[in-house]
């Protein structure tokens, strides 16, 4: 039996600070994502909605409140929430229901309407919840992208200067696409004139928070033949938890685990790692990647766990040029984080849409030429991380 | 030296001995440390320990990495007014295998630290409230002024 299962249609509301409510980023992106797949609402059997923690009532229990706004016609429902990972599980649900044969069409929307400034963990005198006990002494996320930014100057040799080649590479690629945010090619100058945030980082190496939306319509292999000619399959969706003993520091924890009698383990590399199993890929066969960049320096660390290149080589890999549009493996043609900002619970749903645009040759000026396979990897809060491999 | 009482800001995660240490668990079954204490049933997936021993973390360590704070957290930080930007240290506790985040003491500026730079526990306020200053952990350089 085949694991994989076809994307016929990819719909985006574009990301923005638009201030309305959710359900109309998320309505919008279906409907778009419904008639690129040239199939009707009603026809849908299973509605997979990522949440949010914010929005009240989580995302209004997300995969209902899209179902309604859409129109209720009685199609099975779920919600997942798993933080920035929220949309690959929510894809994961909608795939174990095709491949297992409960159906053979299914809707995956998230969307999201994020206030300004820093994430925020809920009120009260609460020790019990890490995010609170961090938040409380200070450490927001910024703080854990700078830790790892900092330990690749000292350790592998990369500058400032690596970081803003990143932001600025990403900008000039989101610049091409209606759906990001910031349309502007920042400069250098630009990056390294912005406010410290968190040293070495500035405000341009750190991304924003965002409204957006973003939804797929996925079906089984067999659905996709008998009804369109070019749908990219999802090859993989890795969404492992960290391994003990898991020694990167990682948000909201204050401590790692201690790897005292258990080896140390590598979170992040693991969630390619297994991608990368489940598809029957190797690195080598990537056409592109799309990468969790919430600082540009992370860009760098994403390189490396998705063997673009071997460990403290990443900084090579940037300065010859291969990651840009036109180089040998082009990452975040999309413009990444950098210049979407993070809407969480769409966002790896959206990094998904980048790769199926690219696959099927629809990307326009981001085309990345006879793209064949991409791999998209973010991670989040509490343990969650994940990738998907989509392949033409 | 203002008369205030001195309390804990995390009640239970610190001794305020004059050398403080960090309050851990250790499994009494695979040995493994946890920090914050863990009461329950051991994380290592090898162990199905669920007996743990009190124990004090080092408090010296090296620097995994550092950073700093430039623009006041959000609550339930407490940022004093006008806001001075402090640093960050992530610790890596040798005898433990663990690393541990916290503040660095007052007045030291990242210019001042190096990954690998060996650190000690300090205690001083995270903030002030009704005649009591809540003591936090942070990092100071070994062998640097009081």
């Amino acid at each position: 039996m085949s694991g994989e299962v076809a994307v016929l249609g990819v719909g985006m509301h574009p990301w923005g600070k638009w201030g309305r409510n959710f359900v109309d980023y998320g309505v919008h992106a279906a409907r778009a994502a419904l008639k690129d797949a040239g199939v009707r609402w009603q026809d849908v059997q299973f509605v997979s909605g990522a949440a949010t923690m914010r929005c009240g009532y989580p995302g209004y229990v997300a995969g209902a409140t899209f179902a309604q706004a859409l129109g209720w016609q009685g199609a099975q429902v779920n919600t997942s929430y798993a933080a920035c990972a929220s949309g690959s599980q929510a894809l994961a649900a909608a795939r174990a229901q095709i491949l297992s044969g409960v159906c053979e069409l299914a809707l995956v929307v998230g969307a999201d309407t994020t206030p300004k400034g820093f994430l925020a963990p809920a009120a009260g005198y609460r020790p019990d919840d890490p995010d609170w006990v961090r938040f409380h002494l200070g450490i927001t996320n910024p703080t854990y992208f700078a830790l790892y930014a900092r330990r690749r100057m000292e350790l592998c040799g990369a500058t400032v200067e690596d970081f803003t080649a990143v932001k600025v590479k990403n900008a000039a690629h989101g610049a091409a696409n209606p759906n990001a945010r910031y349309h502007k090619r920042f400069t250098r100058e630009e990056v390294l004139e912005s406010a410290m945030v968190a040293d070495p980082l500035r405000l341009l190496h750190v991304c924003a928070t965002s409204d957006g939306g973003a939804a797929l319509v996925l079906s089984s292999l067999e659905f996709a033949r008998r009804h369109a000619a070019r749908a990219p399959r999802i090859a993989a969706i890795s969404t492992v938890t960290p391994r003990f003993a898991s020694y990167e520091v990682e948000m909201p924890d204050i401590a790692t685990d201690s790897a005292a009698v258990a080896a140390a383990q590598s979170f992040r590399a693991s969630i390619a790692t297994r991608a990368y199993e489940e598809a029957g890929v190797a690195p080598e066969d990537l056409s592109l990647a799309e990468v969790y960049d919430l600082a540009s320096s992370m860009e760098l660390d994403w390189y490396e766990y998705l063997e673009l290149c071997r460990p403290g080589e990443a900084e090579g890999l940037l300065r010859s040029g291969a990651t840009r549009i036109g180089g040998r493996l082009p990452v975040n043609t999309s413009g990444g984080l950098a210049s979407f900002g993070e809407a969480v619970p769409a966002q790896a749903l959206a990094q998904v849409c980048e790769l199926v645009w690219q696959l099927r040759g629809e990307a326009g000026e981001r085309q990345v030429a006879g793209a064949k396979v991409g791999i998209t990897a973010n991670q989040g809060l509490f343990g969650h991380g994940s990738a998907v491999i989509v392949k033409r | 030296m203002s008369n205030n009482s001195r309390v804990a800001a995390i009640e239970g995660w610190y001794t305020l001995e004059p050398q403080p240490h960090l309050i851990g668990s250790r499994c009494r079954a695979c040995g493994t440390y946890f920090f914050p204490r863990l009461s329950s049933f051991c994380r290592n997936p090898a162990c199905e320990g669920n007996a743990f021993d009190e124990v004090k973390l080092s408090r010296t360590g090296r620097i995994w990495s550092y950073t700093n704070a430039c623009y006041p957290p959000p609550p339930p930080f407490v940022a004093a007014q006008p806001f001075v930007p402090f640093a960050i240290a992530a610790v890596e506790l040798e005898a433990e295998r663990m690393i541990v985040l916290g503040q660095v003491a007052a007045g030291i500026d990242v210019s001042q630290l190096k990954v690998g730079m060996p650190v000690e526990l300090v205690l001083e306020t995270l903030y002030s409230e009704g005649g009591q200053d809540k003591l936090v952990w942070k990092w100071k350089p070994s062998g640097a002024p009081a």
